[in-house]
């Protein structure tokens, strides 16, 4: 099967883990990769027309992160992907417990900005993304995360 | 040109102070982004924020970046592939809540592209250096090299 058939969520919130998610285009363009992001401003700036708008929230608000996980369900339930990658923050975990219930292949990149813990979602992808990587490592650990290199 | 940055968050004035006393020694226009500081620079164009768009047309034009040791910075100057100079903000001078960005210049130091002046003393020969071209293209960096390979492997349910 050809790269591009494989169909690719990539979910990431406005600032620095959009801006990761950005330096790893390059690779993703190989695939039929679709974007989720909370500023589809910031998206149509990179070029990217068709990015699907994520509510942003964080662990402080139950609502809006209820909100979120419908909306990131709804998201998944259309695009249907293969795989979904998140470099963070809660919306992007949102879209990957999403993938899982669709049977989609899931991997957390947490931020290169923890360099000295994994956030709370990426500890909590340890267990519930298939994978979970750091970008530190140091950090890494035999049963999670795993070090496979850093975006700088 | 080049662009001093600090973040949207947090004034930096030493870091604007020592940029200001350095600009008028530099070749081409100092912009710098000042946040929420008090000092206020005569020989460099301040400017407190700077909406995304125009941030990022600033950060294509300039041929250095001189920023405290914000990752988002950092990221945003590898995205555009440009050399940047980062100096730590530090928690015993009231910069910041504490001193993760000591810990952050520790590990990003000699990654290409990326150059740190541990104070204002070291600004002048750090900026010296950023501005003789050096390779600051990030796929350059091993890490990330390995990173992209590894992504594409797990995209393609292979062994990374």
């Amino acid at each position: 099967m050809g790269k591009k058939a494989i169909r690719v969520l990539a979910a990431a919130s406005g600032g620095g883990h959009w801006e990761q998610l950005m330096l790893l285009r390059p690779t993703l363009a190989n695939y039929e990769t679709f974007y989720a992001t909370t500023e589809p401003g910031v998206a149509e700036q990179h070029g990217i027309a068709a990015v699907a708008p994520l509510p942003d929230c964080n662990q402080n608000q139950p609502l809006r992160s209820a909100l979120c996980a419908l909306v990131a369900m709804g998201i998944v339930l259309r695009l249907r992907p293969r795989v979904v990658i998140s470099t963070g923050a809660a919306p992007g975990f949102f879209c990957i417990l999403a993938g899982r219930l669709i049977g989609a292949r899931t991997l957390w990149i947490d931020s290169v900005a923890n360099g000295e813990e994994l956030s709370m979602c990426g500890r909590l992808s340890r267990r519930l993304a298939h994978q979970c990587w750091t970008q530190w490592e140091h950090l890494a650990a035999s049963n999670g995360p795993h070090y496979h290199g850093a975006v700088l | 040109m080049i662009l001093v940055t600090v973040g949207m968050q947090l004034g930096f004035d030493r870091l604007i102070a020592a940029m200001d006393a350095l600009a008028p020694e530099l070749e081409g226009p100092v912009i710098a982004q000042t946040g929420k500081g008090t000092y206020r620079p005569r020989h460099m164009e301040a400017r407190e924020k700077l909406a995304p768009a125009e941030f990022e047309t600033l950060v294509e034009r300039a041929s250095l970046i001189v920023a405290h040791a914000g990752i988002g910075t950092v990221v945003t100057a590898a995205r555009h592939a440009k050399p940047i100079v980062l100096m730590p903000r530090r928690a015993s001078l009231g910069e910041h809540r504490n001193d993760h960005q000591l810990a952050t210049v520790r590990k990003l130091a000699g990654r290409p592209g990326i150059l740190v002046a541990k104070d204002e003393s070291e600004l002048r020969a750090r900026i010296a250096e950023g501005l003789t071209g050096h390779d600051c293209s990030r796929l350059a960096s091993p890490t990330a090299v390995q990173l992209h390979a590894a992504l594409a492997a797990f995209i393609e349910n292979r062994q990374p």
